[in-house]
């Protein structure tokens, strides 16, 4: 599976500008799914149906309570985004350098020294006003990027082109660097459950979505569109587990993370349960995820339409959002054992009633 | 340049009381379209053209009719106002300007609170800022305060308040009374300024296969030090978006509009990227999402009394659109 | 105001039911954002006699249904909030327990706080800080920070394993009691004085005809996004929306543009947020009956499940009524109990008073 993490992350896929990317993953699920295609706004949606005697027994009409669907397999949305943050050229000067905007959650002091490049191969290096190294925190309209231009005519960047992180993907052990494990790490992990499940009684949609990073606007339409009986994102989280880190719990290389809240969304407890069962059951390590920043494509999906049952769950990553991300790959490997064993409709099934049971 | 422009920009209305411009609107509007409607939220909504058939893009544009403006929070018997912005007022360049109040339009004047004194020290946040209504009855907490201003011409360019984004709903109004091979609905949308939300129940309704946002946009082309974007420039066309803070512009869409632009002699340009939001925010997430993009044309001084535009640059958007319509709106894949 | 007291008096109150004791109950149960199990069993149990069907949704809101007298089943959705706004537990270190908000907390009012830690059994807690007498004078001047404070309930740290885990959540530990004259003190008055409004409304329409649907709806996660009241929004998709919140009551060191007067009445929002039309409905039937109103003028996000409200689906006319309490999102907030009756009047009053006919509703300028 650590070729399939290196193809993803190896691959062009700014938030806005996910072709390449979504065409990547397309190519490794031909013949995994029963169905492929891409949604108006480019999330790519891969439908497995439900194998042997199961059946989806739930009604169409969205606004029907969850509660009925009990012992059935259900309609259930998996969402991996596959956008990741980048720069956008916003202006070329008469020299050829070039002012930039982020695209996503890009911290500007995790930009000097890094090296990104474009669509087109074209590479840029960070440049700050003055000074090539900053006294304090520094701001975007600082900087500028240089690719390698002598004038504006000979620039072979315009603008609202994007670039992404440069550093390319590494490893030591079973340690994985790369600038871009948010989000490819749960790209990979979902495309290798599709893989590995061979029976569910569930009508699987893996959405591999757009447009996380600048407010799960893929997620959104998505969500709307397919109307889930439950939505689990696959994403990465932060880790507690670094000098004078903020207090967390969470770690790398103790399991996957189911989530319990984040900053837009707390879990449904029934679905939270469901993951949690699971791996007890299936010996799967597992940690409990309570993050104060950032969240995910289920935030969307939970308040679509009359509502949808939502988890996640996590893959630990220190360094999100730098050119440096490091994960570990025992909790990859773990998180696709739990998804699979989640979904395989063995063991516990999700008790949608969580939130409903108590009248 | 036009009767209806100036009606437009001298009419008053912010977010939540858009009922003056509303009024304007459907009284230009009635002789050219099928159907008018007001929806629950305010948005003036105009249909016409062929009924929706297969091969057929149901196109929506929109402008908003809501302009950036302030709200009476509390009155005192000396006739000093207390009041918020309704959309985003730079509190920097309210001091010492006249608005109007309410429905009666009441004169006021902005003054500094005491501390002003100390004016030039520091920005004085827009909550120490007081109207000076000279005494004037009649206003009550809730009523809306728009800039007084005039609608003329600045040698070449156009001057008026409010050009965000009446001259959108000018520019929508005289591409309705056309026709086109295609559905056409003209959403004149309320609460832009306050989080695009008559957009997003304007979409939700009437489910666009493709959508255009017409705007006025920020000019930024005063001299600068630095060799870096004006966001867009006066006299140099419509400029298109294809990425602010609310979306990303639908790439089918850019291509369309330079490629259409390109092939009559229309000039454009590119928006810097990153900068300001538009209905399209809204509408290309509604229900299952909606290919859509922002046209706007570029003004000076926006949010403030006196925004100035180029009349070329308005009619060259209102012609990139008809061309763009009378392909039915219609990109290649 | 004679008018009132015969309503009051009308219809049957079960015992234990006073408007403070009630507001007692809801106030001291808990339910933090996203685990609302206790308060929404508490509010059913008062809500199940006064509605003809009662329903949880896929996110845990809590829908009361009655009936209309006309033909017509226009649906009016009320909406009030459940949840409060509590804390989290991220980690254990030692003995101890590390949180995070749930919702907009003040850390300034937390040291030194008792909190129940709902862990697999409750346990009494509270929010633990350095003393002053170890601190640098520098320290001193600085106010706690998250990083600062601790959870302790008094347990070892094998214990605490046991019994509290990541993830657990936390409310705020304060028993609610009468204020001065008229006026109740405690916890979570936001929003659950505005449940005894809604409880109290249905109370007075039990003997009253009213022509629309009313769908009452006890809503969940409206401090951390208004979540509940989307969802809930978009299923009952009402003709018109009612949304029942507290706002800020004028205290010393408020801005006084931006609070309202205690004891006279319930706050009728004004601004876009809120359907003008609407509002001038509810104007008129307060002044009908003669019920003690103020305005409360709202220039953008009023903060409450109305903005959610208005933009579902292809819009909703939303009004908005609040009752102003003190000290919001602290855990001594205070309300006078009259104005919990009065707003309860006026809503229920309102609702009879909705006409069958949704054209006066139009947004027409001609």
């Amino acid at each position: 599976m650590k070729e399939l993490i290196q193809a993803f992350c190896d691959v062009f896929g700014p938030s806005g500008q996910e072709e390449r990317i979504r065409e990547a993953i397309g190519e490794q699920l031909a013949g995994v799914v029963d169905e492929l295609r891409a949604d108006r706004l480019g999330n790519l949606i891969a439908i497995k149906r439900p194998t042997g005697n199961g059946s989806v027994g739930r009604s169409r009409s969205p606004s029907v309570e969850h509660s009925d669907c009990g012992r059935f397999g259900k309609r259930v949305m998996l969402a991996a985004h596959m956008d990741e943050i980048g720069v956008m050229v916003t202006h070329v000067d008469a020299q050829g350098f070039c002012r930039f905007t982020t695209v996503g959650g890009v911290l500007p002091n995790a930009l000097i020294g890094s090296r990104v490049h474009f669509a087109n191969g074209v590479e840029g290096a960070f440049g700050l006003e003055g000074a090539p190294l900053p006294r304090n925190a520094v701001i975007a309209d600082k900087m500028f990027l240089d690719v390698g231009a002598t004038a504006k005519e000979d620039a072979q960047v315009q603008v609202g082109d994007t670039a992404v992180f440069r550093s390319g993907f590494g490893a030591v052990g079973d340690r994985l660097f790369a600038p871009n494990l948010d989000n490819r790490i749960g790209c990979a992990v979902l495309v290798q459950t599709l893989r590995e499940l061979a029976n569910t009684p569930h009508e699987i949609h893996a959405v591999f979505t757009v447009q996380e990073e600048v407010g799960a606007r893929g997620a959104t339409t998505a969500g709307y569109g397919l109307a889930p009986d439950i939505i689990l994102a696959i994403d990465v989280t932060a880790t507690g587990d670094f000098p004078q880190a903020t207090p967390m719990e969470v770690a790398l290389g103790n399991g996957p993370a189911i989530k319990v809240m984040d900053r837009y969304m707390i879990a449904h407890p029934g679905v939270r349960r469901w993951l949690v069962n699971t791996a007890q059951v299936y010996d799967v390590p597992y940690q409990m995820e309570v993050l104060e920043f950032g969240s995910t494509d289920a935030a969307a999906v939970q308040i679509s339409r009359a509502g949808v049952p939502a988890g996640a769950v996590s893959i630990p990553c220190r360094y999100i959002h730098t050119p440096s991300q490091v994960i570990d790959y025992n909790d990859v490997r773990n998180a696709v054992r739990l998804l699979v064993n989640a979904l395989s409709g063995t063991g516990d099934s999700a008790d949608l009633t969580a939130w409903s049971a108590d009248k | 340049m036009n009767d209806l422009l100036e009606k437009l920009s001298n009419a008053r209305g912010i977010a939540g009381q858009e009922g003056e411009v509303r009024a304007i609107l459907r009284e230009a509007l009635t002789p050219h379209v099928d159907e008018l409607t007001v929806d629950s939220i305010g948005n003036l909504i105009a249909r016409k053209g062929p009924s929706h058939g297969p091969g057929q893009n149901r196109v929506l544009l929109a402008a908003h009719m809501d302009e950036v403006g302030g709200l009476v929070m509390r009155g005192n018997a000396d006739g000093v106002l207390k009041f918020r912005s309704v959309g985003g007022l730079d509190p920097r360049i309210l001091p010492g300007k006249r608005v109007r109040i309410g429905a009666e339009a009441v004169p006021g004047v902005v003054l500094r609170a005491p501390h002003g004194a100390r004016a030039g020290k520091r920005v004085i946040p827009l909550a120490d800022l007081l109207i000076d209504t000279g005494g004037a009855g009649g206003i009550e907490p809730g009523d809306m305060i728009t800039f007084e201003s005039s609608f003329e011409q600045f040698g070449r360019l156009l001057k008026g308040k409010a050009f965000d984004d009446r001259v959108g709903c000018y520019i929508l109004a005289q591409l309705l009374e056309g026709r086109y091979p295609c559905e056409l609905v003209g959403a004149f949308t309320v609460q832009e300024e306050i989080g695009l939300r008559g957009a997003r129940v304007a979409a939700y309704a009437v489910e666009p296969d493709v959508a255009f946002a017409l705007e006025g946009t920020v000019a930024d082309d005063l001299p600068r030090k630095k060799d870096v974007s004006p966001t867009t420039e006066l006299g140099k066309g419509p400029a298109i978006s294809v990425m602010d803070r609310s979306a990303y512009a639908d790439r089918h869409l850019v291509r369309l509009l330079t490629q259409t632009a390109a092939a009559h002699d229309i000039p454009y340009q590119i928006k810097q990227p990153g900068v300001g939001g538009t209905d399209v925010g809204a509408i290309h997430l509604a229900r299952e999402g909606a290919p859509s993009v922002a046209v706007a044309v570029p003004c000076r001084y926006i949010h403030t009394p006196a925004a100035l535009m180029d009349p070329a640059d308005v009619e060259h958007t209102i012609e990139l659109m008809r061309q763009v319509l009378a392909n039915g709106a219609k990109s290649e894949e | 105001m004679r008018v009132a007291c015969r309503i009051v008096t009308s219809y049957c109150r079960p015992p234990g039911t006073d408007i403070f004791s009630l507001l007692q109950e809801l106030s001291e149960t808990p339910g933090v954002s996203g685990q609302e199990e206790r308060i929404r069993a508490a509010v059913s149990g008062h809500l199940a006699p006064l509605v003809d069907a009662l329903r949880v949704d896929a996110l845990g809101n809590l829908i009361g249904s009655k009936r209309g007298a006309s033909p017509a089943h226009n649906r009016v959705m009320l909406a009030a909030h459940m949840d409060e706004i509590g804390l989290i537990v991220t980690r254990l270190e030692r003995s101890f327990l590390r949180f995070a908000p749930v919702g907009g907390v003040d850390m300034g009012t937390l040291p030194a706080q008792e909190v129940t830690v709902h862990g697999s059994s409750d346990l009494p807690g509270l929010i633990a800080s350095r003393p002053p007498h170890v601190l640098s004078a520098e320290e001193r001047q600085k106010p706690f920070a998250q990083a600062d404070l601790f959870i302790d309930v008094g347990l070892t740290a094998a214990e605490l394993a046991e019994s509290v885990a990541v993830g657990d959540f936390v409310s705020i530990r304060r028993p609610a009691s009468r204020l001065g004259k008229g006026q109740a003190s405690g916890k979570a008055l936001d929003n659950r004085v505005s449940i005894v409004v809604l409880l109290e409304a249905l109370r007075i329409l039990q003997s009253r005809t009213h022509a629309w649907d009313i769908y009452a709806v006890v809503t969940v996660q409206e401090e951390i996004g208004l979540r509940g009241a989307t969802t809930a929004s978009f299923q009952i998709a009402p003709a018109v929306g009612i949304a029942l919140d507290v706002t800020f009551a004028e205290q010393p060191g408020a801005p006084a543009e931006e609070s309202l007067p205690m004891d006279s009445g319930p706050a009728i929002g004004l601004g876009p947020n809120l359907h003008p039309k609407l509002r001038a409905l509810l104007v008129s039937t307060a002044e009908r009956h003669e019920i003690p109103f103020t305005s409360e003028v709202l220039p953008g996000h009023s903060g409450a499940d109305a903005w959610a409200m208005q933009v579902s689906r292809s819009g909703i006319p939303t009004a908005l009524l609040s009752v102003p309490i003190r000290n919001m999102h602290t855990p001594a907030e205070s309300v006078v109990l009259q104005d919990i009756e009065r707003a309860a009047r006026l809503l229920a009053e309102a609702i009879s008073d909705l006409p069958d006919d949704l054209s006066v509703l139009a947004l027409d300028d001609h």
